[in-house]
């Protein structure tokens, strides 16, 4: 058993919330039947189940259980992102070093617990060698496009997800073997922000927010679901290295990163015309509809928490 | 017993790489004898409809393969025959016998055929080169077969032309309204109409 006692408490948690919105959740389903906004949080539910049982299984295995779980979302977000680019036969070679090459050894130097390789592998080494590898098939058509995508690819999907396990390399004094709890804090204040601002949309949203990039994004969903993600997250303050103030305020930053992460992952879906990143597998969301807050907030979560809390 | 492991292992691969799920567009999976034709695209393709089939069904569809490429080496022998149980058929035709005769025979047997009718793989997207006559003599000797559409996506991506390994890439199988050969309808009517139809699936798809 590798983690600390407070982390079942964390568990059961989650594990008490989720069965309560699974019965709310098909309440619903037999009041309204075949509404979509009903369905919409049904299947967020059902995400929530799978989150729950892969990362929670995985905490109560080890870290290497955490940092394999999380290099095959890397792989499986990827996936979802090259899908939609403009890249073809040209990048094959470069793609298929971004999969193969590059996952493994972004996760294997979190493994190796190399933070000053870790941190620049992919935004030094593979955004300067994978173009180098496209350029070789000499195809020129459109190749600042595809360069970018793939860079973003990386930088999204294997890049960012992969400060989620790193938090598990952070030495904080008094919180040694905790870090796990870090981890569960960083993904339940993104979720539930997430969650919070749909259901505050659904329940006063009337303003939109971007109507250009997101048809569903509200102001008033954006005020709720903060404010109570960050109420969450400070209450949830006994189980980070943080004072309840600070846990605010780490997780008011997080909310706002996912937030504006979210968006700007909704403009590119916009730019792809597809509607969410699982597009391919039908009436499901892909990987990264889940992924795309926690994306942008766990490297700014993590750098802060570096710089202000490891000595 | 070794055939099911290596089956196994072949469908969960195409998973893992493409996530490969199966849409059902105007027909529904059925034991109704059928000839699904896709457009040709990759290597992968073979693999990914075959995936895509559920498995009650995917026993008795065999997909039809050249002759010249699958009789090199005794890897390739196994899995053509024992694994995937493929109608294998000359590219180079014998004036002596008929091609589409294999085909017929495992139509006989109750068999569905997997075919591509382009004869070799495209470029890709919306391209289809033009399709070998063989599809529409095989409809002519059994006409009650139907022909279910099949189109193939992204996998000219996963593992383009001259590629050796694959990428892993969403990939979509989309499945159409079968098609059945009037009686009397010449050549370039069917082949025509049979473009169509997988043509129409592309646009959904």
């Amino acid at each position: 058993m590798s983690i600390p006692q407070d982390g079942w408490w964390v568990l059961g948690g989650l594990f008490a919330a989720l069965v309560i919105g699974s019965v709310v959740g098909f309440v619903l389903h037999l009041l309204a039947p075949g509404s979509t906004a009903v369905e919409n949080i049904n299947a967020r539910i059902k995400g929530w189940w799978a989150i729950i049982v892969l990362v929670g299984g995985a905490g109560v295995v080890g870290s290497g259980a955490v940092i394999i779980l999380f290099g095959f979302i890397s792989l499986f977000a990827l996936r979802e992102f090259i899908t939609v680019t403009r890249t073809g036969r040209a990048d094959h070679a470069a793609l298929f070093a971004s999969f193969f090459l590059v996952i493994p050894a972004q996760y294997a130097l979190i493994w190796a617990d190399w933070y000053g390789l870790f941190t620049i592998f992919i935004p030094v080494y593979a955004f300067l060698i994978l173009p180098i590898l496209a350029m070789r098939s000499e195809d020129s058509k459109n190749f600042l496009t595809r360069t970018a995508e793939t860079q973003w690819g990386l930088l999204i999907s294997v890049y960012c997800v992969s400060y989620v396990p790193a938090l598990l390399t952070l030495r904080i004094p008094q919180y040694e073997g905790r870090s796990i709890l870090l981890l569960a804090f960083l993904i339940i204040v993104v979720q539930s922000s997430d969650i919070l601002q749909f259901i505050c949309g659904k329940l006063f949203g009337r303003h939109l927010i971007a109507p250009a990039v997101s048809p569903s994004k509200t102001v008033e969903g954006f005020v709720g679901g903060v404010l109570l993600a960050t109420l969450l997250g400070a209450a949830m303050w006994r189980i980070t290295p943080f004072n309840p103030l600070q846990a605010a305020g780490m997780s008011l930053v997080i909310t706002l990163m996912g937030f504006l992460g979210g968006l700007v992952m909704s403009a590119i879906k916009r730019d792809r015309q597809v509607k969410d990143w699982g597009r391919l597998v039908e009436g499901h969301g892909g990987v990264l509809d889940r992924l795309d807050s926690i994306c942008v907030s766990a490297p700014i979560f993590f750098h802060l928490t570096r710089y202000l809390f490891v000595p | 017993m070794l055939e099911r492991v290596v089956s196994t292992s072949i469908t969960t691969g195409a998973w893992l790489l493409t996530g490969v799920h199966p849409r059902w567009s105007g027909s529904a999976p059925s034991e109704t004898q059928r000839i699904y034709f896709a457009n040709h695209t990759s290597h992968m393709d073979f693999v990914l409809l075959w995936s895509a089939l559920p498995a009650r069904l995917r026993q008795r569809a065999r997909p039809v393969a050249a002759r010249e490429y699958w009789s090199r080496g005794a890897v390739r022998r196994y899995m053509i025959h024992r694994v995937f149980r493929g109608v294998v058929v000359d590219r180079i035709v014998d004036r002596l016998e008929s091609p589409i005769a294999p085909m017929v025979d495992a139509l006989d047997e109750g068999d569905s055929l997997i075919l591509f009718p382009e004869g070799t793989r495209g470029p890709g997207g919306s391209e289809l080169l033009p399709f070998k006559a063989g599809i529409f003599h095989v409809a002519k000797a059994r006409p009650n077969v139907e022909l279910v559409p099949v189109w193939m996506e992204n996998s000219h991506r996963v593992m383009p032309k001259g590629a050796v390994l694959p990428i892993p890439l969403l990939c979509s199988v989309t499945f159409g309204a079968g098609i059945h050969l009037y009686s009397g309808e010449d050549k370039a009517a069917f082949l025509g109409r049979l473009r169509a139809a997988l043509l129409g699936l592309r646009r959904e798809s």
